[in-house]
């Protein structure tokens, strides 16, 4: 037997990957309920940080719906969700095996990179090239998580240690590859980036917002097409995880490791094709800005879409609906951030409620969890008892 | 009893748990300084009463009595003050303290702040002297064995000032010197004075060490006896309320054709001697091979060589025939082989899946469940109901999550699953473990009508009643290896307990 070593670091997977799954015999209502709840715990903690620092939390708040909800920046976190919702069910896939994914950041930018990379030195049809670099995308994320998913089935390193190591490096590896390599001399333009994708890898904007400013101006948010990736995205991940046999059966080694094993399913073989499907759904979360806006890696690249790709994963409750739904609060509060600072309100705040969240979500999670499954036991006790005359 | 005092007295206790009652009409009359044992089956309701008694829960309905004082206890702290004190059967120690350390913990002596632990010790050093249960105090709790840490959950108990003790399954985890040690000790602190509440499902301890039983049957007190009035079989029977249902009887012949055979096989552990060393036997069609050992002897280390789940360092398993000591656990499983596991939370189910989903597990390849790559919820729905149909599976739907069900159901479930995939061949391990009387009888009939049909049982288990009366032939492992070899006519619980502790070796055959 070729057990890896527990350790401290697989505990932490394990309550995370607990916390992000919703109790089966629960109800959609109660999920939605207690996520919810945490978001409204996690404002009115935030508007308390506010009043302590002097600011009126009122006015904050108001300020962030009356610019949130003009349609522009409601577009705008569209526009921002998309990548987080690939994120997330990259996160989501792993967690469902048990996998603690912290790697999506490293898994994207290689995914960004190589096909911005790979992109521009091919000559392809329109659609045949998108599809190239989303294919170039995938592979680069997956072999980069497979690294990982390779050390814990042979090795037994957890795959929490190994992919926040992964990060580091896939970020020193881009920035040794581009600098020595891949840097496009354009004379003239101090901006440096990467040889540009040819318009022919562009993914078109799906359609363009526009709202009046207060000044007569007008401002617009362009939409990429590539929203309807990500859904697709998340389609293929309910299809595959809920419906598929192997869906059953990353599930069911995710859930008791033991006896998926003892039912003649390889748990190394499901961990490994579980960080395959991860890094390689992770591999297409920096492609809407490649292909939709910037068409070209540069040191300006995004940044933070792993680690807010966790967060949304767990306040979806790895559900897919869960995780559009999170991934649009999550864009909207991000939208919000710049109306903030011309507020002159610290768009930190956004940071602060993104946190605070995150930590009432795990605590509200564990709560409803301890208590539906006990009122689930009970219920269950109590509909079997009934039948039978309950002598007093 | 007549004008005795009684240290505890249960009048009319009951106790309900949503939709359940978990005692009723529970009446308890200890006499002050004797051992009073509470034997009951598992589930019957004792752990329910000794938390009523100790204040973990209270009561709907009765009235409870310390030295004929009616009293109500609100927390274990209120048990405590009226003299009452709990060892539990799982330790509550902290490993990194000392023994004086861990005694103390929660009642210590100060002065000003700090500790005294010259008095406490001094204390002690009394309470020990008196009730003849030594412990170094000044040794490291992670430094003991399993008899000595109960010795110190005992003094822990005492240094509380409890003059009635609860005993909670006290010789689960003790060797058989242990068990004389601490029944010595126990009729010491009786003597001085102590009474002792004493819960178990062991009849021969029971038996030896008590001055009065309550039998505790289906959340109800049933009788109560003197051991010298009742003959182990008449008790075993009161706790379950019937005649024993019995294993025994077959009326079909068995085959001729080897199912399952396993030849020198070899499992070696890390680093020293084997787990399973040069194990060989042969089981054919409806035949039932018991494999009677004390737990740790190689049966576990057995079964996952023939599930393929470890690798055997010599020897061979051939199931109908075929070799498949090179095949993966999947393939022996889609060919013929099942498997009731040791612990069912851990090998078997999916708690917190539904119940269509647990008995799915390990028979998703099977075409009827699949519609191309996607799982047919329909269809797997409707034969987890089947399931739950032929095997008495008390549940209200097959959506609930496992969890929810009651070990006795979990494991009819189980059973259901492993012997819904037709199989040749079926490993049991303990397939009755921990569960009701009921489900006890359900599961044993529904082994006996599939090894009718032909299947061949390897069943492992620590109920020698059950082995004896399933099993055509019987085994012995100790120590890895295969020690005796008998047939269930020739077995009594005594002689198989001889083999099992290695006390006798059958000649080589």
């Amino acid at each position: 037997m070729n057990t890896p070593v527990s350790t401290s670091a697989e505990g932490m997977a394990g309550f995370f990957s607990r916390i992000g799954r919703p109790r089966s015999g629960q109800s959609v209502l109660v999920t939605l309920a207690s996520s919810a709840a945490a978001v409204v715990l996690a404002m009115l903690i935030g508007g308390l940080v506010l009043l302590v620092t002097g600011k009126d939390p009122v006015e904050a708040f108001s300020k962030m719906v009356s610019s949130g909800t003009q349609p522009y920046k409601l577009a705008e976190a569209v526009q921002r969700a998309t990548p987080l919702i690939i994120a997330a069910v990259a996160v989501a896939i792993g967690f469902k095996m048990n996998l603690f994914n912290i790697g999506v950041e490293g898994q994207f930018l290689m995914g960004m990179f190589w096909a911005g990379v790979a992109g521009a030195y091919v000559e392809l049809p329109p659609v045949l090239h998108v599809t190239f670099c989303l294919l170039i995308g995938i592979i680069a994320g997956a072999i980069w998580a497979g690294i990982a998913g390779l050390l814990r089935v042979k090795r037994g390193v957890n795959e929490v240690i190994a992919t926040i190591m992964l990060n580091s490096i896939a970020l020193a590896l881009i920035d040794w590859l581009f600098n020595d390599f891949f840097r496009y001399e354009n004379p003239g333009n101090l901006d440096v980036r990467t040889k540009p994708l040819p318009t022919s890898a562009w993914m078109p904007t799906l359609f363009t917002v526009t709202s009046k400013t207060d000044g007569g101006g007008s401002v617009s948010t362009d939409v990429t097409s590539f929203v309807l990736i990500a859904l697709l995205v998340v389609v293929a991940f309910w299809l595959l995880i809920y419906k598929s046999q192997f869906g059953f059966r990353l599930r069911a080694s995710g859930g008791n490791a033991v006896a998926a094993r003892t039912a003649g399913i390889s748990s190394n073989r499901m961990i490994l094709t579980a960080m395959l499907l991860s890094g390689g759904v992770a591999g297409l979360a920096g492609l809407p800005a490649l292909l939709g806006t910037t068409h070209s890696y540069g040191p300006t690249r995004p940044d933070g879409y792993g680690f807010n790709g966790i967060a949304v994963a767990l306040l979806g409750r790895n559900h897919p609906a869960g995780i559009i739904i999170s991934a649009l609060l999550w864009g909207f509060l991000d939208a919000t951030a710049g109306p903030l600072q011309i507020a002159k309100i610290p768009q930190s705040i956004i940071l602060v409620i993104k946190a605070i969240i995150l930590i009432t979500v795990v605590i509200v999670n564990e709560v409803v969890n301890r208590k539906m499954a006990k009122r689930t036991a009970d219920r269950t006790a109590a509909q079997l008892a009934a039948p039978v005359a309950v002598t007093a | 009893m007549g004008n005795e005092t009684l240290a505890v007295q249960l009048a009319g206790i009951e106790k309900r748990f949503p939709g359940v009652i978990a005692n009723h009409d529970v009446n308890l009359n200890v006499r002050a300084r004797t051992i009073h044992a509470i034997v009951g089956e598992n589930g019957a309701g004792k752990s329910t009463l000794m938390k009523t008694l100790y204040g973990m829960h209270q009561p709907e309905a009765g009235t409870i009595s310390v030295f004929d004082q009616p009293i109500t206890f609100r927390s274990p702290s209120d048990a405590i003050a009226a003299g009452i004190g709990m060892v539990h059967q799982h330790f509550m120690l902290a490993d990194n303290l000392t023994v004086l350390e861990n005694i103390v913990l929660g009642a210590e002596p100060v002065a000003g702040g700090v500790i005294k632990y010259d008095d406490a010790r001094r204390t002690l050093q009394a309470i020990m002297a008196q009730s003849g249960t030594h412990v170094d105090l000044e040794a490291n709790v992670s430094d003991l064995g399993v008899g000595q840490r109960q010795r110190v959950e005992i003094l822990k108990v005492l240094f509380r000032g409890a003059k009635i003790l609860i005993l909670d399954e006290p010789t689960a985890v003790l060797v058989p010197q242990e068990v004389e040690e601490l029944f010595g000790n126990l009729r010491r602190l009786v003597a001085d004075g102590a009474t002792i509440i004493f819960i178990s499902h062991k009849l021969d301890e029971v038996l030896t060490v008590s001055d009065d039983i309550t039998v505790i049957r289906a959340g109800t007190t049933v009788a109560e006896v003197k051991p010298a009035d009742v003959t182990r079989g008449q008790l075993a029977e009161l706790m379950v309320g019937s005649e024993l249902p019995s294993p025994h009887g077959r009326t079909t012949e068995v085959g001729t054709e080897v199912q399952l055979e396993v030849k020198s096989l070899t499992v070696t552990g890390p680093g020293h001697k084997p787990l399973v060393d040069d194990v060989s036997f042969v089981i054919r069609r409806g035949e039932v091979l018991g494999v009677a050992g004390v737990e740790g002897n190689g049966q576990f280390e057995l079964c996952e060589a023939i599930l393929g789940q470890v690798k055997p360092s010599a020897g061979s398993v051939h199931i109908g025939g075929a070799d498949v000591t090179g095949a993966s656990a999947h393939d022996r499983l889609v060919n013929g082989l099942s498997y009731i596991p040791f612990d069912r939370h851990r090998e078997g189910l999916l708690l917190e899946f539904p119940l269509w989903e647990n008995t799915l597990l390990g028979r998703d390849a099977n075409p009827e469940f699949l519609k191309g790559p996607f799982i047919d919820g329909a269809a797997t729905r409707a034969d987890c109901r089947d399931i739950i149909e032929q095997f008495d599976v008390r549940t209200p739907s097959e959506v609930v999550p496992a969890y929810a069900l009651s070990g006795g159901n979990q494991q009819k479930l189980l059973v259901g699953r492993e012997l819904s995939s037709d199989p040749q061949v079926l490993i049991a391990a303990h397939p009755t473990r921990g569960v009701d009387i009921g489900a006890q009888a359900a599961i044993w009939d529904k082994l006996r009508v599939a090894r009718d049909q032909g299947l061949a049982v390897l069943l492992i288990s620590a109920d020698l009643e059950e082995l004896i009366g399933l099993s055509d032939n019987i085994v012995v492992m100790f120590d890895g290896r295969i020690n005796a070899r008998l047939t269930p006519g020739d077995a009594t619980p005594e002689l198989l307990g001889t083999y099992m502790t290695g006390g006798l070796q059958e000649v080589a055959s």
